[in-house]
């Protein structure tokens, strides 16, 4: 293979975005190559020099209190996060009507149309995470430290969601918290990549299993099963950050 | 202030990329205050579109909308001196020399001027795909182009950075701010 048809190959596997089969046939390339896998190298050192560079600027409150009108008040934990603004009880409680109409003709609708219900979890899973990045929501136990996290959910839940930090590896561990799913109660495991925030949701794998990778809302879903559990990771990062973190997650 | 029905729902579906906007116009702007400035202007063109918005990828669709309302104000607002389209055909060829090649070093200074004195079309899709960790769908959704060119200019974008990077800082650089 040529190196010129190869060279914008070479982002598409760096970004995680080649085919399986092109992927591969890139590796297989790169043995041969070393221009190949002496770019390909740079462009990974480049990669991780902009990542810790944290380049990224969030809104400032200003900006935010314009568009939403009136201040806000916001605990310490969550200051960093998103916070959208705090409807008074009458909004919510319309609100909580509106949806539980829109969610139940939705989810008839949908079944209507043999949409399959791993979309219908995923979809659940992604408005949990939604939920989650409202202020004080994203945890219920705020801790890098595994030893922490992973006592917590004892006694909460029936079950012993693996909980390990990957700080080393770009992923910190920001804490847990318990939320509902699809009926059921799930651990939330809250993982930082740069800015954003992941949510890895972890039940005990049912017999009506489900993997996969989708895309609601802007927001990015994988999940998969291993070890008896099924865990679900969603957030606004790149689907290769979540793959990233799936490998973390299985190899540990 | 945003009004209206729709209010709520524009407050749960789109007001969490907020970050994203405001991001993506500091970086296109190059200012922090202007982008203060047209990012609340595309989120309250975005509430008035909403009626359009149907479903799909709501970060694309007002992210979309920032990038045109950004290009709007830069064409209104730039003199005409510093307006250079850029030729991609003039490009420098990026340098297979290793020590350009190696970066680990750059800080974070460094990589705030080279990516600041990109131009635009480059400087937008490393933000979208660096910072913003943006799939090559959603880059091409927001920027209006094929999906199959994304890669390619990527590619572009990426050299052309490592090419800024590996150039002495001038000595009155144009800072952000």
């Amino acid at each position: 293979m040529p190196c010129e048809q190869t060279q914008d190959q070479l982002h598409g596997y760096l970004d995680g975005e080649l085919d399986p089969i092109s992927a591969a046939n890139f590796e297989k390339h790169l043995d041969t190559c070393p221009d190949c896998k002496q770019t390909l190298a740079a462009e990974q050192a480049l990669h991780q020099s902009i990542q810790k560079a944290n380049l990224y600027e969030r809104a400032p409150e200003s900006l935010r209190k314009k568009l939403l009108g009136e201040p806000q008040r916001q605990s310490a934990a969550v200051r960093s996060f998103p916070a959208p603004r705090v409807f008074g009880w009458k909004w919510l409680a319309a609100a909580a009507a509106l949806l539980l109409a829109v969610v139940v003709s939705w989810q008839q609708l949908q079944k209507l149309r043999g949409i399959s219900e791993s979309q219908l979890i995923a979809a659940s899973l992604v408005d949990a995470h939604l939920r989650s990045l409202q202020p004080g929501h994203l945890t219920d136990v705020e801790s890098t430290d595994q030893h922490t996290v992973k006592p917590w959910f004892d006694g909460r839940i029936d079950f012993a969601p693996p909980v390990r930090d990957f700080a080393s590896d770009g992923f910190p561990l920001v804490g847990g918290r318990l939320d509902a799913a699809g009926g059921k109660t799930v651990a939330a495991l809250v993982y930082a990549r740069r800015k954003h925030i992941i949510n890895v949701f972890v039940e005990k794998a049912s017999e009506n299993y489900w993997n996969g990778t989708g895309e609601s809302q802007g927001y990015h879903w994988l999940a998969w099963q291993q070890n008896g559990f099924s865990f679900c990771a969603v957030s606004d990062v790149a689907p290769a950050d979540l793959e990233q973190l799936r490998k973390l997650i299985s190899e540990n | 202030m945003l009004e209206g029905e729709d209010r709520a729902r524009f407050e749960a579906i789109v007001l969490p990329h907020l970050d994203a906007a405001y991001n993506l116009a500091r970086w296109l702007l190059r200012n922090r205050t202007d982008a203060e400035d047209v990012a609340q202007d595309a989120v309250v063109r975005a509430f008035r579109a909403f009626g359009a918005y149907r479903s799909g990828n709501a970060r694309a669709w007002l992210l979309q909308i920032v990038r045109n309302t950004c290009f709007t104000w830069l064409r209104q607002n730039r003199m005409a001196a510093e307006f250079i389209e850029f030729d991609e055909t003039t490009m420098p060829q990026e340098s297979k020399n290793p020590e350009t090649l190696a970066l680990a070093g750059s800080d974070r200074e460094q990589l705030t001027r080279a990516l600041e004195l990109l131009p635009e079309s480059f400087r937008e899709i490393l933000v979208l795909r660096e910072l913003e960790g943006c799939s090559y769908k959603e880059i091409a959704e927001i920027t209006s182009r094929p999906i199959g060119t994304v890669m390619s200019a990527l590619a572009r974008a990426r050299a052309q950075l490592r090419n800024s990077l590996s150039q002495p800082a001038p000595k009155e650089a144009r800072r952000a701010v």
